[in-house]
């Protein structure tokens, strides 16, 4: 499915001050594949990969929390890997492929790492739930890969063994600001083991 | 954000080309500290040309035993790489310890060593900083001064330099090679990043123009014994307080070489040539590296929020040296 971004581009505001009058803003097309659909939209170079999926795609599961990559409740898979997608511009980021939270799941069926945060209440409030279930795939893959973290006693290993420790560190990037790390955690050894 | 176009070129020197002619433009790695940058004010190009896929993202072995990493590798892929994890273990430990995955999976080799500094006032425009607008002042020189230079500050300002991985490298004597409208060529890491000096709004010797393509690491046979310690305010996805790089070799007790960086301490990655150069030739011992650690730390000018990074660099120092001499025994 192809969904066309609305053209010419409607009022958009960046919520920037200084963001001058409509003739300074500069517009570019660009193609994403979100959580496997196609979406060409135009938007202005200042627009961030996790602007342009809320305020233009309507895809709301990555959340805005500190908007400066601290805090990773914007995380999505971009191009396969866990990045942020609050310091991402979409115009660098032409064709890629973007899957969110709401991706992972298939249809009604919720991906593992959705069903083990059910099952263990990993979160409270909720609001950084899709960048920590986004960043836990990305991680478990990075695992697979064999890739160490600076817990791993051995950096040459072949294979990563995924104690807590590991998790903690290669999950510090998404913050939860109700700290249900202690649900966080087990959520994601059960579906790594 | 102040509006900005944007291009991508189709190769380094185009890119090179394109920057010479817009005295306001800015090349755009991954973006992860420039658009935020851009998004603070801090930083306000009317045009970024993407770089970001236009230089090497290989990490290749040299005729000589060493390893070149491209300018465009992200920093994941050097942690994760067989070759460095296996001859520069600090340089992985490094790159691991900074940021979080998210931002390693983007993050690139050239954007780490451009990174600047995390000092809060200079990321706030309502204070003065000479950093960000010279000759305004330097707030943390008055203010929170946990974060500051211990080593190689000067009156105009006392920041740190920010990088995990560039302390590694200033450890293992790695080389930039930079290409420019001028041509290309190569400065070892240790004189890549400044002293503040009195002009502390240039990080680096680059010249206006000038990218970087990649990195060095030159042989060195005993890096296999080397590690990374990061002393911070969080177990994790913290900067550093005080971090220490070290390579050590050790032969019937004695100290044959060293190579030692320290990180958190100076507006640059701190090469720690004068406590190597105590420890040549002497034994292996706690008490030979906390002298070193002194030697280094002698010139030391803490400010009061931050004087204990003294004894904290000396005692990582040692542990990170004990640690290594440990292995070897």
């Amino acid at each position: 499915m192809i969904t066309e971004g609305v053209w010419p581009l409607p009022q958009y505001s960046t919520g920037c001050p200084d963001a001058g009058t409509s003739g300074e803003f500069m517009d570019v097309e660009v193609m994403l594949r979100v959580d496997g659909t196609e979406h060409r939209l135009v938007v202005d170079t200042r627009t961030t990969l996790l602007d342009a999926l809320r305020e233009r795609l309507g895809i709301t599961s990555p959340k805005k929390g500190c908007d400066h990559g601290q805090c990773g409740a914007c995380t999505v898979l971009l191009d396969g890997r866990r990045a942020v997608s609050c310091l991402a511009l979409a115009v660098a980021h032409q064709g890629a492929e973007i899957v969110s939270a709401e991706g992972l799941a298939s249809g009604d069926q919720l991906h593992p790492l959705q069903k083990a945060f059910v099952e263990h209440d990993a979160f409270q409030c909720g609001y950084c739930t899709p960048g920590q279930i986004c960043s836990a795939a990305g991680m478990l893959d990075e695992v697979a890969a064999g890739w160490p973290s600076v817990v791993t006693d051995d950096l040459d290993a072949d294979e990563i063994v995924l104690d807590d420790d590991e998790i903690r560190e290669r999950m510090s990037g998404n913050l939860c600001r109700c700290a249900a790390y202690a649900n966080i955690v087990p959520a994601i050894a059960e579906v790594a083991r | 954000m102040r509006p900005f176009r944007y291009e991508r070129a189709t190769d380094v020197p185009g890119a090179i080309a394109l920057l010479a002619g817009e005295p306001n433009a800015a090349f755009l790695g991954a973006g992860t500290n420039l658009v935020d940058h851009m998004r603070l004010g801090i930083a306000t190009p009317d045009l970024l040309i993407d770089v970001r896929t236009l230089t090497s993202d290989r990490i290749e072995e040299l005729p000589d035993g060493g390893v070149r990493i491209g300018a465009a590798v992200p920093n994941s892929d050097a942690a994760a790489d067989r070759l460095i994890r296996r001859r520069y273990p600090v340089l992985a430990e490094a790159i691991l310890s900074g940021a979080s995955g998210q931002l390693r999976n983007f993050a690139t080799t050239g954007g780490n060593l451009l990174q600047r500094t995390r000092c809060a006032y200079f990321q706030d425009l309502t204070t003065p900083c000479n950093k960000r607008e010279p000759g305004s002042g330097c707030s943390m020189r008055e203010g929170h001064q946990r974060d500051a230079a211990i080593l190689g500050a000067s009156e105009a300002c006392v920041a740190t330099h920010p990088s995990d991985m560039a302390v590694a490298m200033a450890a293992l004597g790695a080389v930039v090679h930079v290409q420019g409208p001028d041509g290309e060529r190569t400065i070892p890491l240790t004189e890549f990043h400044r002293l503040p000096g009195s002009e502390p709004e240039r990080d680096t010797v680059l010249e206006r123009g000038e990218l970087i393509t990649a990195v060095d690491l030159p042989p060195l046979d005993f890096a296999g014994h080397s590690r990374y310690r990061k002393t911070r305010d969080r177990a994790s996805y913290a900067f550093a307080l005080v971090s220490v790089a070290a390579a050590l070799d050790v032969v019937d007790g004695s100290v044959r070489d060293v190579r030692l960086a320290l990180g958190g301490v100076a507006h640059k990655p701190w090469r720690a040539a004068r406590a190597e150069e105590a420890l040549r030739g002497a034994p292996a011992t706690e008490t030979s590296f906390r002298a070193a650690a002194g030697a280094e730390l002698a010139d030391a000018r803490p400010l009061p929020g931050n004087a204990f990074k003294v004894p904290l660099a000396r005692n990582a120092i040692a542990r990170t040296l004990l640690d290594l001499a440990e292995e070897q025994r």
